[in-house]
């Protein structure tokens, strides 16, 4: 037995599949600075409070609309309060509702889909129908009851909008199972006796994590850009609160006179979906089962 | 195939049936009347629109009439736009609408396929960055910024287009754009994934290494499994788009049929809303089973089994 | 050839046509230009007009439509305010004022040719008043002795209601009551009358939503007649040579598109296409004024924006607590900074001239202003010091940019000046509505804009069990006083009454007058002829080009 044999095995052990990811995703320059921008954005949205320069309900009807200057960096909106401020308490809502609902729909989507696509038949027909019914119901009314029967809150928030997103999201997942559960390595595992449930975990979704990861990416935005809309029904953020989505709904109005009331919440949210995209993409290669051969 | 097409048209009467079941009890359920309005209407009068429109029946006997009523294909007339049917309604805007919905779904297709394929073809570089940013744009301005950011543009200060209408073929530019653009966004991205995924499979290397040349690659082993999460995604995306959407038609001003999804359910007309939400079931229904056959095409293996 | 190749052919060919229809359309002429040649008017109308149905349309946007269409036995001058012959070339007044003899054009003929009679508008009447048509604006025609009773089903015999075809010429109306305003409100299109060959060929007389209003169908008596109604794109009506005054109309035609946003239908009147708008985006409003004054117009408009309490919940329970949030907000503030229309600060309910000229005269007697002090002392008095006390209060409006911020601005005065705990919520306009009339809320947005040129439209609304009243509000003094006002024959001694009125409803405040309305629109400045007047009304027999 030589000095280096178990270490080695160890070693291999040691680094797993995530551990290995997490190398590789580190090496990937356009990732780690989207990640590390991201960590930031969290971190500012979650100090709000303590740095805000203004409080987000403060007005002074005086100043109304003024352009970015010294005291106002991006300066303020017809009721003259300051917009970096809103757009930092803003961030708090929009990147609550993007991470949280874009969880729900990805949790459900993601289950519900492989399920379907890796059942096939009877199943996956059902399940598959399931989908079409709710894509077709009125999502206005739905949401409109929603609200009268549990009033207006956050968690109703992330179910309305978890309600609708998930199932492009099925339906994606569900192709790529469908593709590749007659892929070869599937049907090795299958032969070598693995649980339905394994392969589906361990096998089926890691594999279809590609397309999880860009159509997750492309979620954040539309799920930010939805609570706008929810608002407008009168469930989401509650004025004199704001969020990113309705800042630039309410700023497009007015883009001509005061581009800045929708310049800057679009750079913020562009910023936002940048970073997630670059992480996404090397989330996408780091986690590649393939690439981890090279 | 044959059989499941037969299959899946079968399919799709209960889903129906289901649907407007939902709907039917879903719209009654939501505070607010088609008849509620700032001046409030007497008692009196409210008693008669509800008679004229046969909302004082019972629940149930409201729905096996609507039920009647669609077995011959009529949809009833609307209640806010009180000199028209829903038949009507959906025939003026749908061909509007369609053709709205084809234009965009050009441009998404063209632009997104032409992004993403050429920037999976040459990852991490110039042409894989400039062409996703462009991508990335196409998501982050929603099309509620976009439209009147092109109208400002070219129709204001540039001059070149007119800034609404649905006449000319000048007229159908802008908004064909601004509908597309947010799904060409999706597809560049969704086909560079697939593209790099598929690029970078055992066969590839195979075709690669057996020296065909690259555009045969591409067109003949890649692009089938590589526009996979494309095709899942275009089912809903088309009947989408096909359907019309409200902010596209409200900004341009276009008589297409998207406006209807919306002032149907904010007006309460129910017979409008049940109208529109059959006719979207009926375009989601066909187009997901469109994507499933073409799926089942794109992928032989799944189609033995 | 390569995919990326062909891709990239089908962009170019993309972009090369794309850049093809830009050169094409490069302006050598606007909509409106030709417009202008033709003497066609191009109008923004707002949204879609939900009917053609005079008995059956509700809102401004129709009634603006069918201004063109129908004409009633009165119509209005709009400089002077004053009734003018429309259907009716003369008529006669009874000495108690309840009695109206209108005596028919005898060259008054409907758009086919047909013509026009005194039964045709008893037709009307009775087609507006019957119990099965369920007209929303049925209630105007109340004033009709036993309108309401055949409406209510009461009476089944429609010769028992005050209006009467004496011959084919002269029309007898008789009223329940004395109502100065009678003949101004003919202008509202509840009294217009409609063709009785036309609705019967396309269904019953008590039938709704018939087709009988569509283009080609359509038969109406006004100085315009339908050519074509394309729901969303546009409403084009022409000269109609059967009118009376056909020879003294100036636009051979008016296209009306209905354009919802009111952003969109500034881009269209900027770029050419209208010559006039329904309305102007706030933003814009500064922007016209410094660059082209010309072209913008801001009337004092009938009607008054305000909040309503509801009155049966704590602590809005409290006339003292209501005064005190009415006078704890600066409405100066509010029309200068927020609202930015030139619109005026309301210290009451009913409008400045209320009245039109020379029909008496009504001033609010009590006017709220802005008064902090005396809100926290009122507060204090009721149990609130320096809002201690007082529970959590919610603003709910329905869903607009421009109610939010007005509601932002109110809730930042009532949290600085009073020290409450005010937050705003949201509803889409049906549940908001239902909201209202169930009473669920504490404080309301709402407005109200006058359906005739009278404070009797304002105060009316607040009558006990009325409605429009959706405050829980009743007051014994207040009901009896407009009751007593109803019977009064003598105009000033009439206004009076109500002025007293008033003086209860705001000191009780179940409302609090906030602001107000004044319309404003562009207008091209060749277009001419449109007067300035309070009830917002486009008058299109006077409108010219001028070139």
């Amino acid at each position: 037995m030589t000095e280096g044999g178990p270490n080695t095995l160890e070693a291999e052990r040691g680094v797993s599949l995530w551990q290995d990811a997490w190398r590789r995703l580190r090496r990937n320059r356009p990732a780690t600075a989207g990640l590390v921008l991201l960590v930031t954005l969290v971190v500012v949205a979650a100090a709000t409070p303590w740095i805000a320069p203004y409080s987000y309900s403060a007005q002074d009807l005086e100043m109304g609309a003024v352009r970015p200057n010294l005291h106002h960096w991006f300066g303020t909106d017809q009721l003259g309060r300051d917009i970096f401020t809103r757009i930092l308490y803003g961030g708090r809502i929009s990147l609550l509702v993007g991470f949280c609902a874009t969880g729900v729909s990805l949790l459900i989507g993601v289950l519900y889909g492989a399920i379907s696509g890796y059942a096939g038949g009877r199943l996956d027909s059902l399940m598959m129908r399931g989908v079409d019914i709710l894509y077709a119901l009125p999502f206005t009314i739905f949401v409109i009851i929603l609200m009268v029967f549990f009033g207006r809150n956050l968690v109703l928030l992330f179910m309305a909008i978890g309600a609708v997103e998930w199932l492009t999201m099925a339906r994606i997942v569900r192709g790529q199972v469908q593709s590749l559960k007659h892929k070869e390595f599937i049907e090795a595992a299958y032969t070598l006796g693995l649980s339905r449930r394994r392969i589906l975990l361990r096998h089926l979704i890691p594999n279809a994590l590609g397309p999880i990861i860009v159509y997750t990416t492309l979620t954040i935005p539309q799920v930010m850009l939805l609570e706008a809309f929810l608002s407008f029904l009168g469930l989401g953020v509650q004025p004199p609160m704001s969020s990113w989505g309705l800042l630039i709904k309410e700023g497009v109005e007015t883009m001509e006179e005061y581009p800045w009331l929708v310049i800057f919440p679009g750079i913020a949210l562009s910023t936002t979906l940048f970073a997630l995209n670059f992480l996404g993409d090397g989330l996408r290669d780091a986690l590649d089962p393939r690439a981890a051969k090279d | 195939m044959a059989k499941f097409i037969i299959g899946r048209v079968l399919e799709t009467i209960p889903v129906l049936l289901i649907i407007v079941t939902m709907t039917f009890f879903l719209v009654r359920l939501a505070p607010g009347g088609p008849f509620d309005a700032e001046r409030n209407v007497t008692e009196e009068t409210r008693r008669q629109l509800n008679e004229q429109y046969n909302l004082n029946a019972p629940l149930w006997r409201q729905y096996t009439d609507y039920l009647g009523h669609l077995i011959h294909g009529d949809l009833g007339p609307s209640f806010k736009n009180s000199s028209r049917t829903v038949n009507e309604v959906i025939g003026a805007g749908f061909p509007v609408s369609l053709e709205l919905g084809l234009y965009a779904l050009c441009v998404a297709l063209t632009i997104g396929l032409a992004a993403g394929i050429s920037a999976a073809l040459r990852p991490n570089t110039v042409r894989d960055y400039a062409p996703m940013t462009f991508a990335m744009a196409g998501i982050c301005i929603p099309n509620f910024v976009l439209g009147p950011l092109l109208v400002l543009v070219f129709a204001l200060w540039l001059e070149w287009l007119p800034v609404s209408g649905w006449d000319r073929p000048s007229e159908k530019i802008l908004p064909a754009i601004t509908l597309g653009a947010t799904y060409a966004a999706y597809i560049a991205r969704l086909s560079r994934g697939g593209m790099l995924e598929i690029l970078s499979q055992d066969f590839i290397r195979t075709a690669r290494a057996k020296g065909l040349s690259e555009a045969r690659v591409v067109l003949r082993h890649a692009l089938r499994g590589g526009l996979q999460p494309v095709v899942s995604f275009l089912g809903p995306a088309a009947a989408g788009l096909l359907s019309g959407s409200f902010v596209v038609e409200t900004i341009f001003q276009i008589p297409g049929l998207g406006r209807y999804f919306v002032q149907g359910a904010f007006n309460r007309d129910y017979t409008l809303i049940m109208g529109t939400v059959l006719f979207y079931a009926t375009l989601i229904l066909i187009f997901n089973m469109a994507v499933d056959v073409a799926q089942a095409c794109l992928d032989p293996r799944q189609r033995r089994a | 050839m390569s995919a990326v190749k062909l891709l990239s052919m089908a962009l170019a060919a993309l972009a090369a046509l794309a850049a093809l229809a830009g050169c094409g359309s490069a302006r050598v002429e606007t909509k409106s230009d030709k417009g202008e040649q033709q003497n066609v008017l191009k109008m923004g109308a707002g949204a879609e007009p939900q009917d053609l149905d005079p008995h059956v349309a509700t809102g401004v946007t129709e009634h603006r439509i069918l201004m063109a269409l129908f004409e009633g036995l009165v119509s209005q001058d709009l400089t002077t305010l004053k009734p003018v012959p429309g259907m009716a070339e003369s008529w006669t007044v009874s000495d108690d004022q309840t009695v109206y003899t209108f005596k028919i054009r005898p060259e008054a003929k409907w758009s086919n040719g047909d013509p026009l009679t005194a039964h045709d508008f008893v037709y009307s009447f009775q087609r507006i008043l019957s119990p099965k048509f369920g007209a929303e604006y049925a209630d105007m025609l109340y004033y009709l002795r036993n309108g309401r009773e055949y409406h209510d089903g009461k009476i089944t015999d429609f010769s028992q209601v005050g209006a009467k075809a004496i011959d084919d010429r002269t029309l007898e109306i008789s009223l329940v009551n004395p109502t100065p305003y009678f003949l101004s409100m003919q202008i509202h299109n509840a009294w217009f009358p409609i063709h009785r060959a036309t609705i019967e060929k396309f269904g019953a007389q008590e039938k709704r939503a018939t087709p009988w209003t569509r283009a080609g169908n359509l038969v109406s008596n006004g100085p315009y007649r339908l050519e074509t109604w394309e729901p969303n794109k546009v409403i084009r009506v022409v000269k109609n040579e059967h009118y009376w005054g056909v020879d003294t109309l100036h636009l051979n035609a008016i296209e009306f598109y209905p354009i919802d946003s009111e952003l969109t239908e500034e881009h269209s009147f900027r770029s050419g296409e209208l010559h006039l708008t329904s309305g102007a985006p706030i933003s814009k409003i500064e922007v016209y004024k410094k660059e082209h004054p010309e072209l913008i117009h801001i009337n004092p408009y009938f009607g008054s924006y305000f909040y309503r309490f509801n009155v049966t919940k704590k602590p809005f329970d409290d006339a003292r607590v209501r005064r005190a949030f009415a006078l704890a907000i600066d409405r100066g503030s509010i029309v200068k900074n927020v609202t930015k229309g030139g619109q005026e600060p309301a210290g009451s309910l009913v409008p400045p001239n209320a009245t039109p000229p020379g029909e008496g005269v009504y001033t609010s007697p009590v006017t709220l202003g802005m008064n902090v002090e005396e809100a926290r002392k009122l507060l204090a008095e009721a149990g609130y010091p320096n809002g201690q006390g007082l529970p959590h209060i919610e603003i709910l409006i329905n869903t607009l940019e421009s109610h939010k911020q007005v509601a932002e601005a109110i809730q930042n005065m009532w949290k600085v000046n009073l020290n409450a705990d005010v937050t705003i919520a949201n509803q889409d306009w049906k549940v908001y509505l239902s909201s209202l009339t169930k009473l669920d809320y504490q404080i309301a947005r709402s407005s109200w804009i006058g359906d005739y040129h009278d404070p009797f439209t304002f105060l009316d609304c607040f009558a006990t069990d009325r409605g429009n009243n959706r405050t829980g509000y009743s007051s014994v003094a207040y009901d009896n006083l407009l009751e007593k006002s109803r019977s009064t024959k003598d105009p000033q001694e009439r206004l009076k009454l109500l002025e007293q009125a008033e003086g209860i409803l705001i000191t009780d405040a179940p409302i609090m007058p906030i602001y107000f309305y004044t319309r404003i629109y562009l207008q091209a400045p060749e277009l001419k002829g449109l007067p300035p007047n309070p009830i917002g009304i486009v008058d299109f027999k006077t409108l010219f080009f001028e070139r």
